[in-house]
């Protein structure tokens, strides 16, 4: 295995299997070796939900935008010119900031010709890292009412650099979709794993997951989640891209209600640890 | 006129079959809004036939003339999402991580930087077999800007909705809780959560509520296979009633839904019309109507 060795488990459509393959993958590889795991679906982070550790850090999570002061403020409209995202307006003799509009660009900030924008911290959400054995988990999570999960991921990436930099093993639980909070949780990894459902609606969104992660330049590996249900589209779309199918996890009612109850399957269905330690084997001979 | 968005903040739930079915139930009434830019399935249940088609522009890229360009440096030194990339001569723009800002044109000395406007998306006008108009959309590959790209979809049926004097707008929204949700959520008159009894479920729940609390909005909810933990099921009906939320109705993990939806179809269609399951759903739409004060439209 090439080290360090950095996995993200994703997928288009939500609701697929990526916590259940990231917890229960994280774990049992965590009894071979050190592994990092990072919850960086920030909107709806699970993972935690799952495993049990110590608490070893929680941070609060900034990101930085502009705070107006109005002493050396000259009203020129500068910072409203140059703001592209409507997060600066000048609205009679006062400059507003809209922070959830904010992308952090210090555009209007440094341009002030009377620096009256400073830069200052705003809390977006939270970072919490638990280890149990073998296993690091941090956890990103965004406050509610606040838009942007990609400053959240970016700073859970950060830290785990910071604060863990020689994890050799990092399995990244990433965001549902196709849109950006999905690419900044993949961009620099080393593989893909793309678990989807053999359905029409898995196969839809398992071909967006397909272009978006070939447009990365991404190696990648299908699991099978549920297989048994729905029909065989999913099959034949990997067989006719040349996609490997790198696991399956067979439906199975006592395993979708060990997951319900928050507890790891692959603790009480061997079939899982089975699946799970032949994925392993295949990962680690990358 | 109303407009109803489906939510879930966990995905997989069932929120996309659901939604399908309460546009068939709803007829040509309807204007249906698929704003779940992301990873859109609703159409591979109403087959919508495509009247109209735009392109959808928003946010721009910096493009860099390395013929201009004097490699002062000032755009790397500037940039604060590591978008410009250099080997010392040569500079390049990263169209992953450029988020737009046009700060790197601004300070470039020789003017060697431009913005382009980006292809965010494509978003169609169709028709489905109910009759009904359906807005939909694609948005491109790890493109920026869903939430804009869901504002334009939504205002598009609401456009339609209006001028044709329709009674309802029917949004199915995005998981999570970011940009695309908060986007759907201005201008609703209700919320729809479907929810699961699992831990996950709850949890993604109580999420969303806050979020919905923070916009004043009246919800309801539909908890999806029920049967799986019935201890979820009563602590999520518990939360529900002392939340002063409507509890919608409850469903069975039924595989018929899935057996359904490889035939194209919604679970109210043959063969499947008569189960208990297609029955309830036909409940729940009334008792949402009753709550909006639609029946009877």
């Amino acid at each position: 295995m090439k080290k360090p060795m950095k996995i993200a488990i994703a997928s288009g459509k939500g609701g697929t299997g990526k916590t259940t393959l990231s917890t229960n993958l994280s774990a049992l590889w965590a009894e071979r070796r050190q592994v990092t795991l990072l919850d960086l679906d920030v909107e709806e982070p699970n993972s935690g939900l799952f495993l049990n550790g110590t608490l070893v850090k929680q941070e609060t999570i900034e990101k930085f935008i502009p705070v107006w002061n109005p002493d050396p403020c000259r009203l020129c409209g500068k910072c409203q010119e140059v703001c592209e995202f409507n997060a600066v307006m000048k609205l009679g003799t006062e400059i507003m900031v809209f922070p959830e509009l904010c992308h952090g660009c210090y555009a209007c900030s440094d341009l002030c010709p009377n620096s009256a924008l400073p830069m200052a911290a705003r809390p977006m959400g939270e970072l919490i890292h638990y280890r149990m054995g073998k296993l690091d988990f941090i956890e990103g999570r965004l406050a509610v009412g606040e838009e942007q999960a990609v400053p959240a991921i970016k700073r859970v990436k950060e830290y785990q650099k910071q604060e863990l930099p020689d994890s050799e093993l990092i399995i990244m639980d990433s965001p549902p979709g196709t849109s950006c909070p999905v690419i900044e949780a993949v961009k620099d990894v080393n593989f893909v794993i793309l678990i989807t459902e053999p359905t029409p609606f898995g196969l839809h969104d398992l071909k967006l997951a397909v272009e978006t992660t070939r447009g990365l330049g991404k190696e990648m590996g299908i699991v099978i989640n549920r297989d048994g249900i729905g029909d065989d589209g999913v099959e034949r779309y990997c067989s006719d891209e040349g996609l490997r199918i790198v696991a399956r996890i067979p439906q199975d009612r006592g395993m979708a209600k060990t997951y319900s109850a928050g507890k790891l399957i692959y603790l009480s269905h061997p079939v899982m640890k089975e699946e799970l330690s032949r994925l392993i084997d295949f990962l680690e001979a990358l | 006129m109303k407009e109803i968005v489906v939510l879930s903040g966990k995905g997989g739930t069932g929120k996309t079959s659901l939604t399908a079915s309460f546009a068939l139930l709803a007829g040509s009434s309807a204007v249906v809004a698929d704003c779940d830019v992301d990873a859109s399935d609703m159409h591979l249940l109403l087959a919508p036939v495509a009247e109209r088609e735009e392109m959808f522009y928003s946010g721009k890229e910096a493009v860099i003339d390395n013929e201009a360009c004097i490699s002062c440096n000032r755009c790397l030194e500037v940039c604060h999402f590591d978008a410009v990339e250099t080997d010392g001569t040569l500079y390049e723009i990263n169209s992953v991580n450029c988020e737009g800002c046009s700060y790197c044109e601004r300070v470039c000395p020789v003017d060697a930087i431009t913005m382009k406007p980006s292809l965010a998306g494509d978003w169609y006008v169709s028709k489905i077999r109910s009759g009904a108009r359906m807005v939909h959309a694609r948005l491109g590959i790890g493109a920026e800007n869903s939430g804009k790209l869901v504002a334009r979809v939504k205002n598009e049926a609401k456009d339609i909705a209006s001028k044709d004097s329709k009674a309802l707008v029917l949004v199915d929204g995005s998981p999570g809780i970011g940009c695309p949700v908060v986007s759907s959520l201005s201008g609703a008159n209700y919320i729809v959560i479907v929810t699961e009894p699992t831990i996950s479920g709850l949890h993604d729940l109580k999420r969303l509520r806050e979020l919905i609390v923070k916009f004043r909005l009246p919800s309801g909810c539909i908890i999806n296979k029920a049967d799986l933990n019935s201890g979820y099921t009563d602590e999520i009906q518990k939360y529900l009633k002392h939340e002063k939320m409507d509890m919608l109705g409850t469903l069975p993990y039924d595989e018929k839904i899935t057996s359904a939806m490889v035939q194209g179809k919604s679970i109210l269609e043959e063969p499947y019309s008569d189960s208990e399951t297609a029955g309830i759903i036909r409940e729940i739409w009334q008792n949402i109507q009753f709550k909006l004060g639609l029946d009877g439209e």
